[in-house]
């Protein structure tokens, strides 16, 4: 049960190899089950191509709100991956902080932060998201909600000031005690509240809005920076098309209509669009594979909710933003739709597959 | 028609351009009784006993089984347990060779397959210990016998050879490519079908060219060039590439009118009838990395492993896993002493670096394997459930429909072993269901008794 290392093509053995001096024996070999060959990603690739993806809409931050949000940044990758090194040590699990999913979701927690929020807010915000958000479920895969999005909502519930205190862009140059204002859609919302028309609430134009040169969490302004980092990620394979397009479409759609029907009070679609965190959400908080189906047509269906569930609460709920709690309701969904959207077993009849569903 | 699902990996045919070479007369082999799909034959040699080539070592056992033969003329040194390539020992029988490789004169040719009945065929091909070359190693007769309720129209020969670094059907293909066709007339007279279909994969024009070259005129077939891609050679997919028909769950290509025959498998039926000779050689490839010398090897049924990589230049120091089979489906092998046998397509020698370890993260639910899956499985949820050994519940995810192709884990990202938990959760899932039959049978007997008290 030897094997002579090879030398080379020099004569053809007729007879069999002896033992020689460096034997292979079978302690040597692996033995695992097939297949014995791979594609070569794997999750820390996936995190870093989406970090990668983030950079542009990252870089529109920090130009536009400066060293406030560098430091929100900053605060929240480090909590974030302290949280998560603490969480593992608690239940005496291997660390987990090379798959990068921590910083991934520290660095979404942080763009979904005002660029002025105190150093506490920022901290409670990580502790939340990697405790409550993902530890408890059992880490990375586990979560049934999108663990940034947790801490957001966490913090907008508790701490409703502090997260609605927006700063104005004023360039790199943005003094971290800077002057203060409305986003664009909270700007409409009171406006059309106390009974003035969209028009009138003087909202920033579409150029601003593309560039982010508006009031708003650090890193949702730039409509352009991040769809151009979504786009590099749906090129790279990293995500699918299904959720960005269905939910920009169903957003589009109604708030298109109600724009239609009454454009003094509902404000265009591309505002919508291109306002507040639909780019950030639609694709890089909507995307998150952990909490979204995992089949193509459930994706279609959890996108398109997404979107609808926006549209709606911008319109007529009570927050002028709706993206956050659109997402978490659709994450809730998932199992669902999973549920529903089983592909159909190669071969079988559509009558049969219904039939053993039901059963 | 294209299936959906299936993955792209790096084909490496290194070897495509490599002659079919016969391996050198080896003073050993081990020859397998169990080397096919059903019962194992009986074996009808004890130690001592002076074999010729080709000469009979076991006889079937029942329809479903086949003779093994012996792979040269010698002495049977002993008839045990010895090591087998899937894993475990099993009954084989060791020969001395004694270099002379006198044939056997109990051989029976029988002439043109074309003045010869079905049945007749049949007996030779069965009597020849024929099974499937692919890899499944289904003996061929049987597939050849289809029950007279299924209405068999179409023979489809599977020239595929979609799993990466394999080329041994390929060069069968060329360089024996009139008797591939032989062997389908053959095949067909058999079944009685008006037509064969030959599918290939596009990465071997010059094997189809070759074969439409080499058909004769009264052979009908259609020749048609696929879509390369992985698993493109799985009998269900290359029938739905080919015509269209999906065979159901469950079900067999027969349901559909089909059978389906590798084209290795074809030489093997002519040999058989017009010469025959018993199936006691195939073509293997030997190749990757880690080997020295790649070959296409002609090699004698139950060669031991360790010669024929000493045939092929020894493996290099850096060797990590000897593989049998391709890079996907193929079996990992721990010891050296294994014989090749009549499903062993390739050896693959990969280097350590290449040898991925399935260590098996959390699944990220990215649905990479679920785009992948070409049977319409949900292999993330199904390895999460087999995971936590909750098999009863792996029949609503139709596990038996799991062709272990591989793709899954192939894409997943989280190196989850899926394939692996699929094998087990067959498995455990086909005990539940004999268990739950035995019962049925239990409680209705019970209820016999009870109603005649």
């Amino acid at each position: 049960m030897t094997l002579e290392p090879g030398t080379g093509p020099d004569g053809v053995p007729t007879e069999p190899a002896t033992p020689v001096a460096e034997p292979i024996t079978p302690r040597d070999l692996i033995v695992s089950a097939s297949p014995h060959v791979h594609a070569g990603q794997d999750v820390p690739w996936i995190m870093r191509q989406v970090l990668l993806a983030l950079l542009p809409g990252l870089l529109a931050g920090l130009w536009f709100f400066g060293l406030g949000a560098l430091r929100v940044l900053v605060l929240a990758v480090a909590g974030c991956l302290a949280c998560e090194w603490a969480c593992a040590r608690l239940v005496k699990r291997p660390a987990t902080l090379r798959d990068y999913s921590a910083v991934v979701t520290g660095v979404l927690l942080a763009m979904n932060l005002p660029s002025g929020s105190p150093w506490w807010l920022v901290l409670i915000g990580s502790v939340v998201a990697i405790g409550l958000g993902k530890a408890v479920y059992g880490g990375l895969g586990y979560n049934p909600f999108n663990p940034a999005l947790v801490a957001r909502v966490f913090l907008l519930i508790s701490f409703p000031v502090q997260m609605t205190t927006w700063v104005v862009p004023q360039g790199p140059g943005t003094a971290l005690d800077a002057a203060t204002g409305a986003t664009p859609l909270g700007a409409i919302k009171e406006a059309v509240g106390l009974g003035r028309t969209v028009a009138e609430a003087g909202a920033p134009g579409l150029r601003d809005l593309l560039l982010g040169n508006v009031g708003g969490s650090f890193g949702e302004v730039s409509a352009l920076a991040l769809l151009l980092g979504g786009l590099w990620l749906l090129w790279r394979g990293v995500i699918r098309w299904q959720v960005p397009v269905a939910f920009m479409a169903a957003t589009a759609l109604v708030t298109g209509v109600a724009h239609l029907a009454d454009p003094a009070h509902y404000a265009s679609p591309l505002v919508h669009l291109l306002g507040g965190g639909l780019m950030l959400g639609a694709w890089f908080m909507a995307t998150d594979m952990v909490t979204s189906p995992v089949t193509r047509r459930g994706l279609l269906i959890f996108g398109a909710g997404c979107g609808l569930l926006t549209a709606v609460i911008r319109l007529w709920g009570g927050y002028p933003e709706g993206v956050s709690f659109a997402i978490l309701l659709m994450n809730a969904a998932t199992p669902l739709i999973d549920r529903w959207t089983r592909p159909r077993v190669f071969g079988e009849a559509r009558r049969l597959y219904r039939e053993a569903d039901a059963a | 028609m294209k299936f959906s699902g299936g993955v792209h990996p790096a084909y490496h045919k290194d070897t495509a351009g490599l002659q079919i070479e016969a391996m050198p007369l080896l003073h050993r082999y081990v020859v397998p009784i169990a080397q096919h799909l059903g019962a194992p034959g009986k074996v009808l040699v004890a130690k001592g006993d002076r074999v010729a080539r080709w000469q009979p070592l076991s006889e079937p056992v029942g329809f479903v089984s086949v003779p093994v033969h012996a792979p040269t003329s010698g002495t049977v040194k002993q008839v045990a347990a010895l090591p087998h390539p899937l894993g475990r020992p099993m009954l084989a029988v060791e020969i001395e060779s004694d270099g002379e490789d006198r044939p056997w004169e109990g051989l029976a040719p029988l002439g043109d397959w074309r003045s010869l009945d079905p049945a007749a065929l049949r007996r030779a091909i069965q009597a020849a210990g024929v099974v499937g070359l692919g890899g499944a190693t289904f003996p061929t007769h049987v597939k050849l016998s289809p029950p007279a309720e299924k209405k068999v129209d179409l023979l489809v020969i599977n020239g595929a050879e979609c799993e990466p670094y394999l080329t041994a059907d390929h060069r069968v293909m060329l360089e024996q490519a009139a008797e591939v066709m032989e062997g389908v007339g053959l095949m067909m007279r058999v079944l009685g079908v008006p037509r064969a279909c030959v599918g290939i994969e596009s990465n071997k024009p010059d094997a189809l060219a070759a074969l439409r070259r080499a058909c004769p005129a009264d052979v009908a077939a259609e020749f048609v060039l696929l879509e390369t891609k992985y698993p493109q050679g799985s009998e269900k997919h290359l029938i739905y590439a080919l015509c269209g028909r999906r065979v159901p769950p469950g079900g067999l290509p027969m349901d559909v009118g089909c059978v389906v025959q590798n084209v290795g498998t074809a030489v093997a039926c002519l040999e058989a009838v017009r010469d025959g000779l018993p199936m006691t050689e195939r073509v293997a490839t030997v190749t990757g990395a880690a080997i020295n010398v790649p070959h296409n090897l002609r090699v004698r049924v139950g060669a031991p492993l360790l010669d024929v990589l000493a045939h092929c230049g020894g493996v290099t120091p850096d060797v990590g896993k000897v593989i049998f089979g391709g890079p996907m489906m193929g079996i990992g092998q721990f010891d050296m002493d294994v014989p090749l046998i009549k499903g062993t397509s390739g050896v693959l020698c990969l280097r350590d670096d290449e040898a991925v370890l399935y260590e098996g993260g959390p699944c990220i639910r990215c649905g990479a394997c679920v785009d992948a899956c070409p049977m319409g499985l949900v292999p993330s949820a199904m390895g999460l459930i087999a995971e936590r050994f909750r098999f009863e519940e792996l029949g609503d995810w139709h596990v038996l429909d799991c062709i272990e192709c591989g793709s899954c884990a192939y894409v997943c990202p989280s190196r989850r072993p899926l394939v692996q938990h699929f094998k087990r959760g067959k498995a455990e899932w086909r005990d539940i269901l004999e268990e739950r039959r035995a019962k049925t049978e239990r409680d209705a007997k019970r209820a016999e008794t009870a109603a005649t008290a």
